[in-house]
Formats: C-alpha cells, sequence, structure tokens
C-alpha cells in the first residue's frame, strides 16, 4: 500500500509540474498560431498535435534516443553537468511536456481564436499597447480555454503509460507512476492492488471530465472551446 | 494636401480590398460634427478605419490639427493616436463592469489633453445616463445601454478626435429616439471634433456641421451641411432634397399653441414644443413642402411664407419636375454679413443657411418663368422640428 501511496505522489508531483510548465509554454505557441498568418502555420500546428496520433513508445523512443548520452539533448544536458535525462523524475517531465502539449495549446488556441479581432481594436483605440493588451484583453476572455487546458493537461499526463515506460522505467519513487505501478500489480498477480488503482483511476477521469463539461456547458454562453 | 495645418484634419487614403478601392483626398474641418454619409459599401467605415488607424491604407497620409500620424514611411499605430472610438455593434470588454470597462480608459488616457473636454467624467456619466449601470457586466445591459457606456468610454480616454461608426445602426427605432438627445447634447458640450458614420438622413440633419458624401469608394461631396443639402448636383437630391434650418425659439402664441422660431433668414411659426424661449433647434424643410408664388397670398392657410430669390434652376432627378434653389429674403438684402464664418486659416465656407430647396412641377416653373434673379414668396407647408 505505502507504494502504491508513493506511486499516486510521484503522479500528482509529476502531472502538477507538467500542467504548470505547459501553460507557460504552451501559452505563447497557442497565442502565435491564433495570430499568425504565415505559411508554414499548418507545418507547426501538425507538430504540436502530433502525441494525439501517434503511439507513446514511438515518441518516447525518440525522446529516449535525443536525451540518452548520445543524442544532442544529452549531450547538452552532460554539458551542463545534469547527467542524462532519462530514467529521472525531470526526465519524465520533458517527456510528458511534449506527450500532452496538444491538450494545452489546442484549447488556448481555440479560446484565443474565439475571441475574435474586435476587443483588439477596442482596446487599441482605448491605448492599450501589444502587451497590455495581451494581459488585459487575452489572457482575461480566454479564461474557460485555460481552464479547460489545465484540466486536460493534468489529466493526460496522470493518464500517461508508453512514454513512462521508455524515458523513465520503472523506478520506485522516482518513476514509477500509477499506471506503471498497475502494470506491475497486474504481472504479479496481484489483482486486488490493481483494483484499487484501476478504480482510483477511473474514477478520477470520471471527475474531471464531468467537471469539465460541467463547467463548459456552463460558460458556453461566453465562449469556451468545445472539448 | 500634405499641410501640417492647425485646425485642418487632412486625409488622403488609397485603400484596394478585393473589388472594393476606397480612394479619397479630403480636408475636414477640426471642429464640429463632420458627417461621413453613404450606402453601405460606399467606404465610409474604412475611411473611419484609416483615420483611427484600425486600417491600413497602402498609400496614404493623415495628419489631425497639425499633428501627422500618417506619411511616408510613417505610421502612428492606433494606440499611440489620441483618439476615441465607437463601434457600430456594442464592443464592451465582457470580463469587465461598465464601471471596469470605464476605468479601463481612464488609466490609459493620457494626462497631457485632460483640458481637452469641458465636461467632468461625472458629468459625462450623468449626461449619458449610466449612473445606475456602474455595477453591471455588459450582458446585462440593453443594447442602448450598452452604446451609452461605449460612448462614455471612448471619452474617458481624453480624446482629441472622437470616431462614431454608426452608433445607433444596431439599434431598434426606440433605443435610436433614446440614444439621439444624448448625442445632440454631447456636440453642444464637446470641443472636439466628432467624425461620424452614418447612412440615415435624420441623423445627418440633426447632428451635421459638415458633410462627407462617399459613394463607391469616393467622396462625392465635402462641405458644410447647407452647402451640401443645397447643392443641385450633389447626390443628395434624389430622394432627400431639403434643407436644415439652424433657429432659436423668439416667442410664443400660446392660444393658438404655436411658437415663433428665427433663423438668419427670417422667422417660421411651429406648433409649440413647450421648450423654453432660447432654446435652439435644429428644423427640416423638404424640398417638396415648399410651393412658389409670384405674389404674397393672403388668403391661404399656409402659415409660413417667405420673400426669396431665386438662385438656381435645375431638373429634378425625377421627369416633369425640377429643384428650385432660394436665397431667403428680398433680394438687396440677401446676404447679411452677420454670421458669416470664414476659418481665416483653412478657409472653411460654413455659411449659407438661409437657402432652401423647393421642388416644383418643370410646367410650373415655366408658367411662373423662373431663372436666376426672379422675385418669389416661398410657401412653406410643413417644418420638421428635428
Amino acid at each position: 500500500m505505502d507504494e502504491n501511496l508513493a506511486a499516486i505522489w510521484l503522479t500528482l508531483r509529476l502531472a502538477a509540474t507538467v500542467t504548470l510548465l505547459l501553460l507557460l509554454v504552451g501559452t505563447p505557441i497557442a497565442w502565435w498560431l491564433a495570430q499568425t498568418r504565415v505559411w508554414f502555420k499548418g507545418a507547426i500546428a501538425a507538430i504540436v498535435a502530433l502525441p494525439l496520433v501517434l503511439p507513446p513508445t514511438v515518441l518516447g523512443f525518440y525522446l529516449l534516443l535525443t536525451m540518452g548520452p548520445n543524442g544532442p539533448i544529452g549531450a547538452v544536458t552532460q554539458a551542463l553537468g545534469i547527467g542524462t535525462l532519462p530514467f529521472t523524475f525531470w526526465g519524465l517531465v520533458v517527456a510528458s511536456c511534449f506527450y500532452s502539449l496538444p491538450f494545452v495549446v489546442q484549447p488556448l488556441q481555440n479560446a484565443f481564436e474565439a475571441i475574435g479581432e474586435r476587443p483588439f481594436e477596442v482596446a487599441a483605440t482605448l491605448r492599450a499597447g501589444p502587451w497590455d493588451r495581451f494581459f488585459t484583453v487575452a489572457l482575461p476572455l480566454a479564461r474557460p480555454g485555460f481552464i479547460t487546458a489545465a484540466i486536460l493537461g493534468f489529466a493526460h499526463t496522470v493518464g500517461e503509460f508508453g512514454v513512462v515506460l521508455m524515458i523513465g522505467g520503472n523506478i520506485p519513487g522516482v518513476t514509477r507512476v500509477v499506471s506503471v505501478q498497475l502494470y506491475d500489480h497486474v504481472e504479479a498477480l496481484d489483482y486486488a492492488q490493481a483494483h484499487w488503482l484501476s478504480g482510483g483511476l477511473l474514477f478520477f477521469s470520471f471527475v474531471v471530465l464531468f467537471s469539465l463539461y460541467t463547467f463548459n456547458r456552463r460558460s458556453s454562453t461566453s465562449f469556451g472551446p468545445r472539448v | 494636401m500634405t499641410t501640417h495645418s492647425k485646425g485642418v484634419i487632412n486625409a488622403c487614403f488609397t485603400l484596394r480590398h478585393e473589388a472594393f478601392l476606397l480612394d479619397v483626398a479630403l480636408s475636414l474641418p477640426a471642429k464640429g460634427v463632420t458627417i461621413l454619409y453613404g450606402q453601405s459599401g460606399s467606404g465610409k467605415t474604412t475611411l473611419l478605419r484609416c483615420l483611427a488607424g484600425l486600417a491600413h491604407a497602402q498609400i496614404g497620409s493623415l495628419s489631425v490639427d497639425g499633428h501627422r500620424w500618417q506619411g511616408e514611411g510613417e505610421f502612428v499605430p492606433t494606440h499611440e493616436r489620441p483618439i476615441g472610438y465607437v463601434f457600430q455593434e456594442a464592443s464592451l470588454l465582457e470580463h469587465l463592469t461598465v464601471a471596469g470597462n470605464l476605468r479601463y480608459a481612464q488609466s490609459r488616457a493620457g494626462s497631457e489633453s485632460s483640458s481637452s473636454r469641458s465636461l467632468s467624467n461625472q458629468e459625462l456619466i450623468e449626461l449619458l445616463g449610466i449612473e445606475t449601470l456602474m455595477q453591471r457586466k455588459p450582458h446585462q445591459l440593453s443594447g442602448g445601454e450598452k452604446q451609452r457606456v461605449a460612448i462614455a468610454r471612448a471619452l474617458f480616454s481624453q480624446p482629441k478626435l472622437l470616431l462614431m461608426d454608426e452608433p445607433l445602426a444596431s439599434l431598434d427605432a426606440q433605443r435610436k429616439r433614446e440614444i439621439l438627445p444624448y448625442l445632440e447634447k454631447l456636440r453642444a458640450e464637446l470641443e472636439i471634433p466628432i467624425i461620424y458614420v452614418t447612412h440615415s438622413i435624420d441623423e445627418l440633419s440633426r447632428l451635421a456641421d459638415w458633410v462627407v458624401v462617399l459613394d463607391q469608394g469616393r467622396a462625392v461631396a465635402n462641405g458644410s451641411l447647407a452647402d451640401v443639402l443645397t447643392a443641385l448636383d450633389s447626390p443628395m437630391q434624389r430622394d432627400d432634397a431639403g434643407v436644415v434650418l439652424e433657429s432659436t425659439i423668439v416667442s410664443r402664441e400660446e392660444q393658438w399653441a404655436l411658437m415663433t422660431v428665427g433663423f438668419d433668414g427670417g422667422e417660421l411659426l411651429l406648433a409649440d414644443n413647450s421648450q423654453p424661449v432660447g432654446t435652439k433647434l435644429r428644423v427640416r424643410i423638404d424640398a417638396r413642402d415648399v410651393s412658389l408664388t409670384l405674389s404674397r397670398h393672403q388668403d391661404t392657410s399656409i402659415l409660413n411664407a417667405l420673400p426669396a430669390t431665386v438662385v438656381d434652376v435645375s431638373a429634378g432627378h425625377s421627369q416633369g419636375t425640377v429643384l428650385v434653389k432660394l436665397r431667403l429674403g428680398p433680394k438687396s438684402t440677401a446676404a447679411p454679413d452677420g454670421e458669416k464664418q470664414m476659418n481665416a486659416q483653412s478657409g472653411f465656407h460654413w455659411d449659407s443657411a438661409e437657402l432652401l430647396l423647393s421642388r416644383i412641377t418643370r410646367r410650373s416653373a415655366e408658367h411662373l418663368g423662373l431663372a436666376a434673379g426672379s422675385e418669389v414668396w416661398a410657401q412653406i407647408k410643413s417644418v420638421a422640428v428635428l
């Protein structure tokens, strides 16, 4: 049971860290995608969306190579004296950021696009410069999108498995998240423990999606993105 | 056209958008209300957006009251122009209350321009009647209330130029009647120039000092209200021929429920509207309500008959009629110097308030032998108080 709690705690810590980082990184990407008209916008949007369709193991395989001792990211982290990222907590964080990126960027992009041009024109005629407009118009009007993005990013990170196995392996307290722990229980034919974790995840996922859809219905009078 | 004169708005824009081409070169007075008038698709809104910097004309120059906003390789972005802008549809920031919207404008207003308005913010709130709405969110307001808040917000930013894009177009007739009096009060109280887009002849008649008529992206008329209304070749004459007179209530005849209003060219008897003597009002006289006689008729039910001199006669837009341009008053005293307003710096011609238009049949015109210089009596069948 202690192992289960450790796995749950690790999972929550990972999901919270990833969600926070993704909101910071995803907001400018989503804003850029919502605003830009450059010809390679489609390519960037496709790259952001790739984790939606790729098997997580494919993503995990490439990340393992690039973050490993002979990969470009691995070379950088070694030069900085951090060592290599695979099989560490921060390795999981980086991998999960890639894996959950579309779940944060797309709701934000939808929310920014739904605002339209007019509120920004209004703010400009009231002497608000570009940064001012971003912080006082774009961010508050996209609030439903931020809530959706944070919930989806968090929940999706909690539910990952393939990427974790490829990048993190199965180190108790470091990389053994709930889904991996569950896999271990099943391998060991410990179905009672497996039931606890599976039921817990099922319940958690339902509550998250239920609250999300309830929230979106209430705020659909303004402009929330469809999930 | 590239002068930086004070008191003048010089605007030249060439902007192509798909099949539409806006191509104007205008000199406007930097005072009073200038109406951009025209049918939808004539380019009024595009021109207003160019003035605000919301649209960027490929070729353009703009200077406002001596300040350059656009020129060769130069473009002052919207948020650095001291303008107020009222959009056609409600445009309040939805995440802020009414008070929050006003604060948004106030906190970003330039401090150096605080003297550009005679009204304090509090007076403005009262004048627009929004003091009870302050804590509401925009979605709790009616369309008319939203537009009044939007107007107040535009003025809270201490603009030196107020741009209004059909602020009444999205409202029903009742809401229009509700807001127009506020606009008329603002017109009287504000010291900054207003550029106002509309396709409504009623709003034009009530608010305009200066008029630009746009048609298919070009300015087809540009002059004072009276000049544009009485130009016989103006596109305004198609259906809406008539004049607007600025008058003052002089006295009332209570036994008949009538009042006398005076204007530059004479006096008119109107139905009493119970406003006090001295009140200024605009009246509109449609050309089709003015008939002409060679001598004064005493035995007639028509109350208002004024002596006038024919200035010009032109073929009407419908067959069988002519449009007659008249100068009120007998021939010799036709041009009193009293109210002549010539802007010395810019040479804008504001005068000609004593002109009248009459639409009569060609047969009558020939029968009366009307030509430039003929002395007639203009019988005015009805006068609309605006």
